[in-house]
């Protein structure tokens, strides 16, 4: 399947393992990605809060550039925060056509314009996974199942609300597929309270008590139900979750030191990737003990 | 008429006993309320279930309560609908969360929504009295922004979702600041300014909100409570321009800075140019700014220690090949005199000339 694949800022940027592994991991699974190497930042959420107009082009903008790609069967991206800052400029283009208008004439200098309708879409490799490959088809490709792992789902605020702008109504178990994956991979998902709940990531600049406060709870939770890791799709997740994993234990005064995973990089160990060529050494929170545990799961299977 | 099990948690403080689960069984047609299922277990197997209810028809707000997790009313959640969502198709009925419980399902909306609410100075604060006899008249295109702040019916539920209330109790929260934005969104109003800097100034106001449309999922008016808090964020930055201690200016003016000058986010810029209002310099020169940089010091230590980081990465950031269309669009859109938003909660969601023109056609109207 050919997609035009937009890797939003923080996979090039602070977490270049995720980058990395997306792009060990897409021709396993028959994914041709055309890179939309000259689109901008979604926003993330703080475009939006600063003007509408502005936000709603430059996703304008990413949108007709991944349109543009031919035979693409749509855009994907990699980034809980990409997919709902940019469904919610989605949402507001394919409704009106008057402001669409308006929108489009801010790209057009550039020989670009955003068609609604036609049935386009733009979604996560989680949504990719289990509507377009299908997780029949995962489970065929595995070769190091990871049975015997338990592994605590974190899905990202942006990506499971609100449900009425994210497809729900089409496809009512999205807040379930990350669970449904890490099943079909051989693992365990670990049912703890934080699973849906916010990583505290958007207001680490501006209140790190609550921003910590959260990450801490969720880990604490995750750890407490016995979790040997956790696993998302967002990488703004990923960062207040692993990179400031050591700060955040100081918030909830416990220790903590539970590796995090980035989607890509789970799906990759199952299918058969080595954890260095996933970028597993360049995480805060060490991953050599969830590797020696694979190491020993490998032998004893 | 179907057979329903109802999970009820029991709680009396009275009694000392801690909170149980309690199972329960309704019989009732599927498109009847969760409420209609709980008044009748009420009436039949046990009277002594507390619930808060009035007009059983989502307007006055009282039967807010959580349905299998989710915050909402009860009123107008079909049973039916609960129950395949409940877990074994048992429906889960829990009190509001982030609220002290006074029985059963009834919270204490006094202790901590209405506090809030009040917080906020709920009334009219105009700047000259109203001319003589008469009321003050506004054009009505000038009320249309804040219709759906005024939608709030104070049912709590999104208070009961909110998850930065969760770790903050003293957090401001979605209501309360929705109930803020209808008076700053109120061209009558006179203290605009002055009620957004105490907002933006407070550790627990608006920058406080992390963003996670908890509230906008669980309102079952669409008042999509952080959607107003962001326009509260968006008049505080862009037109008064309040530089407040939260960073919440810095962290929104650096960000646009970067976008400006690069096209995609570079992170190391993003702390040091929050502290000092956008610019790299200003963050670190600034007292507060370097006590801030140095707070976070372990943590960037600790990213250049794993390898996610390298030095040259945190100093030189690509920028995209065609940045200086980004730049034009910015300047284009910014040098508007007015901003231009579509609100599809007052337009509709099928507000497109393309749809509407399709719906005309096919209802044979011109």
């Amino acid at each position: 399947m050919k997609l035009a694949y937009w890797p939003g800022c923080v996979s090039r940027g602070f977490t270049p393992e995720l980058h990395g592994s997306v792009a060990k991991v897409a021709p396993l699974l028959d994914l041709e990605l055309v890179e939309l190497d000259r689109a901008n930042c979604c926003g993330a959420g703080v475009i939006a809060e600063h003007n509408q107009e502005l936000v709603d082009t430059l996703n304008a903008r990413t949108f007709a550039m991944a349109q543009g790609v031919e035979g693409a069967a749509g855009m994907m991206n990699i980034c809980s925060t990409c997919q709902g800052a940019q469904s919610e400029c989605q949402e507001r283009l394919d409704a009106d056509g008057s402001y669409r208008g308006e929108v489009n004439s801010h790209i057009e200098p550039e020989g670009l314009s955003y068609q609604a309708g036609g049935g386009w879409w733009n979604k996560n490799f989680l949504w990719i996974l289990v509507e377009e490959i299908g997780l029949d088809k995962l489970r065929e490709r595995v070769e190091r199942p990871l049975a015997g792992l338990r592994i605590a789902p974190f899905y990202g605020c942006y990506i499971v609300r609100p449900t009425k702008r994210l497809g729900y109504a089409d496809h009512p178990e999205r807040d379930q597929y990350l669970d449904m994956v890490i099943e079909a991979l051989g693992a365990e998902p670990v049912e703890y309270a934080g699973a849906r709940k916010c990583c505290g990531f958007p207001v680490i600049t501006m209140n790190r008590t609550t921003s910590l406060r959260q990450a801490g709870r969720h880990l604490a939770d995750a750890i407490d139900a016995g979790a040997d890791c956790l696993v998302t799709p967002c990488p703004l997740c990923h960062l207040n979750l692993d990179l400031q994993q050591p700060a955040a234990a100081k918030f909830v005064e416990r220790d903590l030191g539970v590796p995090v995973l980035h989607l890509p990089q789970m799906v990759g160990l199952a299918l058969g990737l080595e954890p260095k060529e996933l970028g597993m050494g360049k995480h805060v929170v060490s991953t050599k003990a969830l590797q020696k545990q694979l190491a020993a799961l490998a032998a004893a299977a | 008429m179907a057979d329903y099990t109802l999970k009820i948690r029991r709680y009396d403080p009275e009694s000392g006993e801690p909170a149980y689960w309690a199972d329960y069984q309704a019989e009732l047609p599927p498109e009847r309320s969760v409420l209609d299922a709980i008044l009748q277990v009420k009436d039949r197997e046990d009277a002594s279930i507390g619930i808060r209810c009035s007009c059983r028809a989502a307007i006055c707000g009282s039967c807010g309560v959580r349905i299998n997790g989710r915050s909402a009313l009860a009123c107008n959640t079909p049973i039916g609908q609960a129950s395949e969502q409940g877990r074994d198709g048992a429906v889960t009925i829990e009190p509001m969360g982030n609220m002290p419980v006074i029985k059963d399902l009834i919270t204490d909306m006094e202790a901590v929504h209405w506090k809030k609410v009040r917080r906020v100075v709920p009334w009219l604060l105009p700047d000259e009295e109203a001319p003589e006899g008469q009321e003050y008249i506004v054009p009505a295109e000038a009320m249309l922004d804040v219709t759906q702040a005024m939608a709030c019916i104070h049912c709590g539920a999104c208070v009961s979702a909110c998850l930065s209330m969760e770790v903050d109790p003293d957090f401001v929260g979605p209501a309360a600041l929705a109930k803020a934005y209808r008076f700053v969104g109120d061209p009558r109003d006179g203290e605009h300014e002055s009620r957004l800097r105490d907002l933006a100034e407070d550790e627990h106001g608006i920058y406080n909100c992390t963003h996670c449309f908890a509230c906008v999922e669980v309102c079952p008016k669409d008042v999509a409570p952080m959607d107003q808090i962001m326009r509260l964020r968006r008049r505080a930055t862009g037109d008064f321009e309040i530089k407040d201690a939260n960073n919440g200016y810095g962290h929104e003016k650096a960000f646009m800075n970067i976008i400006e000058k690069w096209g995609t986010l570079h992170e190391a810029q993003l702390l040091p140019r929050s502290f000092g209002d956008g610019s790299l310099v200003k963050g670190q020169l600034r007292p507060s700014g370097a006590k801030q940089l140095t707070e976070s010091l372990p943590t960037v230590v600790s990213g250049l220690k794993s390898g996610k980081v390298s030095p040259k990465k945190a100093l030189v950031h690509p920028k995209l090949p065609d940045q200086k269309q980004v730049r034009r669009i910015v300047k284009e859109i910014e040098s508007k005199d007015e901003r231009l938003e579509l609100n599809l909660y007052i337009v509709g969601e099928l507000a497109g000339e393309d749809e509407v023109g399709a719906f005309a056609e096919e209802a044979g109207e011109p």
